[in-house]
């Protein structure tokens, strides 16, 4: 009873708060926000005195203990949809800006345009996406490899809607033009506060349920996942300290400015990369990689030894994104340095990854889902070379400031992100909702190739672009004047940008594909179709390891 | 944990570990990837030294190349500077007058005009210079304020209606039908006028009386035009702001008044020269006027202003 007076009362000062905070904003920016947090603490607060159990309350029973028996998979279920619904609207918001850029026309209410656009592309497929992705697959591999059930599931619950929360408010405020400039971290102080809670509760569950751990050692996987959450929490703290305008207002300016704010932003902006989308992502990696091949991984000493190296050297390689400007020349050199050094230990988890197949690489043929994250570990290895080549200072001299870069960034987050994230999505959804099988790896295979292809489309495009842009920006006549103006640097890209768009058209259409996919096999359909091999799961082996003093009890 | 055991596939020994099904091989780093590891770290070492790099108390070390990205555009500048040095004093000595009379500088003037133009002109006149509605197509021989190189000159340095320039050239074309000055019938019968001057429409009689009382001061009896005024040519089919009936009345009811900044402020005097020459190469360059001998023959002409001449 206590238990639900004191959820009931939370959610009554989060509405009472919302609800000053609209009449009291500001700005409309804010009170739209407002009126968001207004509409989740009230659907909180009707659940909340919705799921009561009110005659066990009436009969004065206790909850009993949860289970420590079985995993506590709800979250991680919700995940996997939430995953797949904001990489469906983050590939959207892409290929609408693709085309914006083919065709400016497109460009036609300010809610629309690529400047608003553009961030809400870029949060939706990271943090959305790939945020959702990291969230459900560290539940799901952090029980697995403790056995252990998951820690807090009550904060575990609040992570994933916070979390959610969190996106809706980041993405309304973009297309409301609430934004801190800052790329990749353009939510609002409020957004910014609000997240630190969500996270720190995130921390909390995954390092609670290491600490229960049945498993004497923490898998490698685990290692990954705990420097993501760790890091990140650092860079999303020190990157956005700002001081609001107003406690009722959408404004804020930063503490840091000129030349220092941006080697902040940088250093945020290069370690959301290396710790969001690398650290995170090979933590996926170290579990579904030999989950799906069935054999060991390949060597415990390299995983060691690229872990650290690599958490290491990733946070120092900020400023190569700031080469040939005000930074003074030094910071700009010590960024440059420590991405070619970082270049072995990206490898390494590329290496493990690969050489894990060694003894099962027949699957290959058969097993469209090892496919994907074989594919993912070779866009990995190729955007982890490319990195550290284009911060050499005369490499980047030619390709900062043009769409190699984002050339680069795609082949990395379509490739290596995108790809790691279907194959564990495929991994999940039939464990997760008790199938045998897919309801379709026909269907697998399709979206393989489509994605394949369109990553072939954009990169190769971007690259052709980026390149083109460089080389015409830098021309020289013999008569030593520059050749092009800008605007026909513009109109040189134009078929690039189709083909561009072209690429992300595919992306989509095979993520397309999935969400039909995993929508069939969550609804317990299975395709009549030829079989396709995969590896065997016995739901019955697929639990928590219970002390066995307590199993006597 | 469960005891290490050699694994059929690999022939390599596993760590003993085990989470959920997952082993671990106790294989070695495999050495290429050691020693590219230690060949980048080697590299880094080296970067270190030869370039700026570790931070002191004051400053950071210089590298001993001492290099530095200012050095670097300091000494493109300066060889950029030497390749171009004679060119720009030999301008800069020559009076845009004669200009035509030494073509290898015509030449050379031509080509760092392009550049200044796709650096400073294009956003308003196009990569072709064939500029777009409200902006003049430079490419033609149609001027409404005059195609020799002075007068392009002139017209570069103190723009056209450019509020910051006080000698810049001015012209302003009433607004005849939102004025009511005129009717709306009116209006679109000096339209009609305006476009049977090349052959668009058919001639009538009140427009073109229309036209000799309101428009000929300006554009002249004939509709010709008048540079001295910037007025233009309404006979040639070149149209500033469209060639349409519709375009031509809204002309006439609310007159346009476009704005070209004036460059005199922003640009150096050499390379405003240089992109009248390039202006003038496009196509429709004038020669100029024979001024000062045939002045001073022919019959009084109408007075020239400074620096307008025709």
């Amino acid at each position: 009873m206590d238990r639900i007076l004191l959820r009931v009362g939370i959610w009554l000062s989060a509405l009472l708060f919302a609800i000053v905070a609209v009449a009291q904003a500001a700005d409309f920016g804010f009170a739209a926000q407002m009126v968001i947090v207004a509409i989740a603490a009230l659907a909180g607060l009707v659940f909340a005195l919705r799921g009561a159990d009110y005659s066990a309350i009436a009969n004065g029973i206790a909850p009993g203990p949860a289970d420590q028996s079985r995993y506590y998979d709800d979250v991680i279920r919700w995940g996997v949809i939430a995953t797949v619904f904001w990489g469906m609207a983050g590939f959207l918001a892409g290929l609408y800006i693709a085309l914006e850029l083919a065709f400016p026309l497109l460009n036609f209410t300010e809610y629309l345009n690529f400047g608003r656009l553009r961030p809400l592309h870029t949060s939706a497929v990271i943090f959305a996406f790939g945020g959702n992705a990291l969230l459900c697959t560290s539940f799901y591999v952090v029980q697995r490899t403790c056995r252990a059930r998951l820690a807090f599931p009550g904060l575990a619950r609040f992570v994933f809607w916070g979390y959610q929360l969190f996106i809706v408010l980041a993405a309304t405020g973009y297309l409301l033009g609430i934004t801190q400039g800052k790329e990749y971290a353009e939510p609002e102080w409020y957004v910014d506060l609000f997240l630190t809670v969500v996270w720190v509760s995130y921390l909390i569950v995954f390092v609670g349920t290491l600490a229960k751990r049945s498993e004497p050692h923490i898998y490698v996987a685990n290692w990954f996942y705990l420097s993501f959450i760790l890091t990140v929490a650092l860079l999303h703290l020190v990157n956005n300290i700002n001081i609001p305008v107003s406690l009722f207002g959408s404004q804020s300016y930063p503490l840091f400015g000129g030349v220092q704010g941006a080697l902040v932003q940088w250093w945020y902006g290069h370690n959301a990369v290396g710790f969001f989308l690398t650290a995170g992502f090979l933590a996926m990696m170290y579990y579904f990689v030999p989950k799906q091949a069935e054999r060991p991984i390949y060597s415990y000493r390299l995983s060691i030894v690229h872990f650290w190296s690599l958490i290491f050297l990733y946070i120092w390689a900020g400023p190569h994104h700031l080469l040939y400007t005000a930074l003074p020349e030094w910071a700009q050199t010590l960024g440059m340095v420590f991405s070619i050094m970082l270049w072995m230990p990206s490898w390494g988890g590329m290496i493990n990854g690969l050489m894990t197949l060694n003894g099962a690489w027949d699957k290959l043929r058969t097993d469209p889902i090892m496919r994907m994250f074989v594919w993912s570990l070779a866009f990995y290895g190729m955007s982890t070379f490319e990195g550290p080549m284009m911060s050499i200072r005369s490499v980047n001299a030619l390709s900062h400031y043009t769409d190699w870069t984002i050339g680069h960034v795609h082949s990395g987050a379509l490739g290596w992100n995108g790809m790691v994230t279907f194959g564990a999505l495929y991994y999940l959804a039939p464990r997760l909702w008790g199938r045998t099988r897919m309801y379709s790896l026909r269907m697998v295979n399709w979206h393989f190739w489509l994605a394949t292809l369109g990553i072939v489309f954009y990169a190769s495009s971007m690259w052709v672009a980026g390149i083109t842009q460089g080389l015409m920006w830098r021309e020289y006549g013999a008569d030593g004047y520059l050749v092009n103006s800008f605007v026909e640097t513009v109109a040189a890209l134009h078929p690039m940008f189709i083909l561009r768009a072209f690429g992300g058209l595919l992306y989509l259409t095979g993520a397309g594909i999935m969400t039909y996919n995993i929508w069939q096999t969550i609804a317990g359909n299975l395709r009549v179709e030829q079989p396709l091999g995969g590896p065997a799961f016995d739901p019955e082996k697929d639990r928590p390891l219970v002390p066995a003093a307590v199993a006597a009890e | 944990m469960v005891s290490p055991k050699i694994d059929e596939a690999t022939g390599t020994e596993t760590k003993g570990h085990e989470w959920d099904g997952i082993e671990e091989l106790d294989t070695p780093l495999p050495l290429w990837w050691l020693l590219t590891f230690y060949a980048c770290i080697a590299f880094a070492l080296g970067y270190v030294v030869v370039y700026p790099a570790i931070p002191l108390l004051n400053k950071g070390t210089e590298g001993i190349w001492g290099w530095t990205a200012r050095g670097e555009l300091a000494k493109d500048t300066v060889s950029a500077e030497r390749q171009h040095g004679p060119l720009l004093s030999a301008l800069a000595a020559t009076p845009i007058e004669s200009l035509l009379s030494n073509p290898q500088l015509m030449q050379q003037a031509v080509a760092g005009g392009k550049a200044a133009y796709l650096v400073n002109c294009v956003q308003c006149h196009g990569t072709g210079a064939g500029g777009s509605k409200g902006y003049p197509n430079l490419n033609d021989d149609d001027w409404l304020w005059g195609g020799d190189l002075k007068t392009l000159e002139t017209t570069i340095v103190h723009g056209i209606r450019s509020p910051d320039d006080t000698a810049t050239r001015v012209s302003l074309m009433p607004s005849f039908g939102r004025d009511a000055m005129l009717t709306s019938t009116q209006v679109g019968e000096v339209a009609n006028h305006v476009l049977s001057l090349s052959g668009k429409a058919q001639a009538n009689a009140a427009g073109s009386v229309t036209f000799a009382n309101n428009c000929a001061a300006c554009h002249g009896p004939a509709g010709k035009g008048l540079r001295q005024f910037g007025a233009p040519n309404l006979t040639d089919a070149i149209w500033l702001y469209g060639s349409s009936k519709t375009d031509v009345t809204a002309s006439i009811h609310a007159a346009h008044a476009g704005v070209m900044p004036a460059w005199g402020a922003r640009l150096d005097a050499v390379t405003i020269k240089m992109l009248a020459a390039y202006v003038h190469s496009l196509g429709g360059g004038e020669a100029f006027a024979p001024v000062p001998e045939a002045a001073a023959s022919a019959a009084p002409a109408a007075p020239v202003a400074p620096g307008k001449t025709r």
